[in-house]
C-alpha cells in the first residue's frame, strides 16, 4: 500500500492499526473509522459547493456577456466566501402561524438527502463510502426523502405561494421518479447487479455506448428531480414568488441554495458513475488516485452541460412538464427495458455459436445495444411526427360581435 | 450486551415511541410525520435482520409513495394548520376492545412460538439472495400465482382510481 497512489486507503489502514494497538477492539474502531470517513464525504461535499456556486456564477456571467464575480480572490473564486459570511449573520424570521418544528426540519432534510447519496459514489475503485448490494435502490430511496423535505417546506411556512410550490412539487418529482427509475434499471440488468462499484466494475464499454436512451431518460428526469429550469415549476419566480423557499430567510434559505448546488452537482456524478464509466480511465486500477482525477473531470464535464440547460432553456408550463412525464419518458423508458431485456438474453444465449474472441465480446455486445438504441430512436421520432400538433392556433377564434341586447319593456312604451 | 442488542433496544423505543404518537398526536400531518419515523425504525429491523433489499424497498414505498401521499391529501384538505377537533368518537370503547383482543392473541402466539429463544441460523449465499428472491416471484411451482394475483389487484385499483378521477363526458 503506497501513500502516493492511494492515500485514503493508507490512512484508513495507519488510522486502524493505531487504535487497534491503543486496545480497542475491531468493532468499535470500524464504527469510528465509519463516522470519520461520513464526516469527511459530507464536509468534502460542502467544500465541492463554494466552488460549485462560484462556477456556475461565472459560467451564467460568461454566457450572458457579463463578468460574473470578479472581486474576491483571483478571477472572484474566493466571492462565495464573503457570502457565506453575509448569510449567517442574517436574522431568522419565522412566519406567524407557521408549524415551528417542521418548519425547522425541511432545510435539514432537504440538504441530508442530497448528501446521503454521496455515501454510496464510488470516487476510486477502493475510495467508496459503503458498498452496499443494492445501492440503486438506496438512490430512489433517498430521493423520496428530498421531496419530503420540499413537501414539508411548502407546508408548514402557513403561505399560499408556499404550498402551491410544494403541490408542484409533489406532481413534478414524484412523477419524475417513474421513467428515473425504469432507465436506472437498464444500468442494472446490463451491469448484473445493483451495487453501485460493481456496475462502474461492470463498465469495460462505457452504459452511454450501449443504451444513450437510458442515459438521456435519468439525466432528463434528474434535472426534473432537482427542480431547475426547464424544470424550475417548484420555485417559478414570476408566478409563486419563490414557491416552497418564499418564507425562509437567513442560513435556513442558504441550507435550500446549498442543497439545490449539491443536487445538481451529485446527479452529474451519479450519471457518470451509471453511464460514463465512473472512476475508469487509463490506469486507475493501479492508482486509485487517478481513479479520482478522472471521475472528477467526467463529472465537471457534465455538471457543464446542466449549467448549458439551465442557462438556454425557458421554464415549462406544468401541463407540458406532465405530459412530457407521463406521455413521452415513461412509454419509452418501458419499451426501452424490455427491448434491453430481450436483446441482451438472445446475445447470451446465440453467443456460444458465435466463436467470438474473448476481448471482442463486450465490443459486439454494445454494438448490438446500440443499433437496438438507435432503432428505437427512428421508430420513436417518426411516432412524434405523425402526433404533431398540424397547426397552432396563435389568435383566438373570431368572437361574435356584441350585439345591444333588447331594451326592457318598461324603457319602450 | 452486544452492539447489536444497544442498536435495537434503542430503536425498538423510538419506533413504539414514534408509533404511539402516531395515533395520540393531534394535528394530522404531525401524525404522517411519525408514521415516517416509525416506518424509518421498521427498516432499521430489517437491516439488523440482514435484509438490506427489503429495508430499501420499505423506505421507496412506505415513506417514498405512501407517506408523501398521506401528507398530500391531507395538505388539500381545509384548514389543516389549525385541525383540533375531537380525536375520538363514541365508538372508542369497541376499538379499545379489539385491540386488547388482539394483543392478548399476538403474545398468547408468542408465548408458545419456539423461534424467539433459538438462536438466528447464519444465512448462507449472501450475494445470491436477491436473484432467489426474484426467481422464486416467478417460478410456478413457488409464489408466482400470490404475486400476479396481487398485480391484477394493484392494476384494478388504479384502473378503478383513474375512472373516479378522470373526466365524465357529458
Amino acid at each position: 500500500m503506497n501513500f502516493i497512489s492511494d492515500p485514503v486507503t493508507f490512512i484508513a489502514n495507519w488510522l486502524n492499526n493505531l487504535l487497534t494497538s491503543w486496545g480497542l477492539s475491531q468493532a468499535v474502531v470500524t464504527v469510528i473509522l465509519k463516522f470519520i470517513g461520513a464526516g469527511i464525504v459530507g464536509a468534502f461535499g460542502f467544500a465541492l459547493v463554494i466552488f460549485t456556486i462560484w462556477l456556475e456564477r461565472k459560467l451564467y456571467g460568461r454566457i450572458q456577456d457579463r463578468l460574473g464575480p470578479n472581486r474576491v480572490g483571483p478571477w472572484g473564486i474566493f466571492q462565495t466566501v464573503p457570502d457565506i459570511i453575509k448569510i449567517f449573520t442574517k436574522e431568522y424570521i419565522t412566519p406567524v402561524g407557521a408549524d415551528k418544528i417542521v418548519y425547522n426540519l425541511a432545510p435539514i432534510l432537504s440538504v441530508s438527502a442530497v448528501l446521503l447519496t454521496w455515501a454510496v459514489i464510488p470516487f476510486a475503485p477502493t475510495i467508496v463510502g459503503t458498498e452496499v448490494n443494492v445501492g440503486v435502490l438506496y438512490l430512489v430511496a433517498v430521493g423520496a426523502i428530498g421531496a419530503l423535505g420540499i413537501i414539508l417546506a411548502g407546508w408548514s411556512s402557513n403561505n399560499k405561494y408556499s404550498l402551491l410550490g410544494s403541490f408542484r412539487a409533489v406532481a413534478q418529482v414524484v412523477s419524475y421518479e417513474v421513467p428515473m427509475v425504469l432507465a436506472l434499471l437498464v444500468p442494472v440488468l446490463l451491469g448484473r447487479s445493483m451495487g453501485i462499484n460493481s456496475l462502474v466494475n461492470a463498465q469495460s464499454v462505457w452504459f452511454i455506448v450501449l443504451s444513450p436512451i437510458a442515459a438521456l431518460i435519468f439525466f432528463t428526469s434528474s434535472m426534473a428531480e432537482v427542480g431547475r429550469a426547464p424544470f424550475d415549476l417548484l420555485e417559478a419566480d414570476s408566478e409563486l414568488v419563490a414557491g416552497y423557499q418564499t418564507e425562509y430567510s437567513g442560513l435556513k434559505f442558504g441550507m435550500f441554495y446549498v442543497g439545490e448546488f449539491l443536487h445538481a452537482f451529485t446527479i452529474s456524478a451519479l450519471t457518470v458513475t451509471l453511464f460514463f464509466g465512473g472512476w475508469r480511465g487509463p490506469w486507475a486500477v493501479q492508482v486509485p488516485l487517478l481513479g479520482v482525477v478522472w471521475f472528477f473531470i467526467k463529472s465537471f464535464i457534465v455538471y457543464y452541460v446542466v449549467v448549458l440547460i439551465r442557462i438556454s432553456m425557458p421554464r415549462l408550463r406544468i401541463d407540458q412538464m406532465l405530459n412530457f412525464n407521463w406521455k413521452f419518458l415513461t412509454p419509452l423508458a418501458l419499451v426501452l427495458l424490455i427491448a434491453t431485456a430481450i436483446v441482451d438474453k438472445t446475445f447470451f444465449t446465440l453467443l456460444p455459436g458465435l466463436n467470438l474472441l474473448e476481448i471482442a465480446i463486450p465490443w459486439v455486445r454494445a454494438g448490438v445495444h446500440l443499433v437496438m438504441n438507435l432503432l428505437l430512436i427512428l421508430v420513436t421520432i417518426q411516432l412524434l411526427k405523425s402526433y404533431r400538433i398540424k397547426r397552432i392556433l396563435v389568435v383566438a377564434k373570431p368572437r361574435p360581435v356584441a350585439v345591444a341586447p333588447e331594451p326592457p319593456a318598461s324603457v319602450i312604451s | 450486551m452486544t452492539a447489536e442488542q444497544i442498536i435495537f433496544l434503542i430503536v425498538a423505543v423510538v419506533t413504539l415511541v414514534a408509533a404511539l404518537s402516531v395515533v395520540i398526536s393531534r394535528n394530522l400531518i404531525h401524525s404522517a410525520l411519525w408514521l415516517i419515523l416509525t416506518l424509518f425504525g421498521v427498516a432499521i429491523f430489517y437491516v439488523l435482520l440482514e435484509a438490506g433489499f427489503f429495508a430499501v424497498i420499505q423506505v421507496i414505498v412506505y415513506i417514498g409513495a405512501i407517506a408523501i401521499l398521506f401528507i398530500f391529501a391531507a395538505m388539500l384538505t381545509r384548514r389543516v394548520m389549525q385541525d383540533t377537533g375531537p380525536q375520538s368518537n363514541t365508538n372508542w370503547w369497541i376499538g379499545a376492545l379489539i385491540a386488547l383482543f388482539l394483543l392478548a392473541g399476538i403474545v398468547f402466539i408468542l408465548l408458545s412460538w419456539r423461534g424467539s429463544t433459538t438462536p438466528l441460523a447464519e444465512l448462507e449465499n449472501q450475494s445470491g439472495r436477491l436473484s432467489q428472491l426474484g426467481l422464486s416471484l416467478v417460478s410456478p411451482d413457488q409464489y408466482v400465482l400470490p404475486f400476479e394475483l396481487a398485480s391484477v389487484l394493484l392494476v384494478a385499483g388504479m384502473i378503478g382510481a383513474i375512472f373516479v378521477a378522470g373526466d365524465k363526458k357529458q
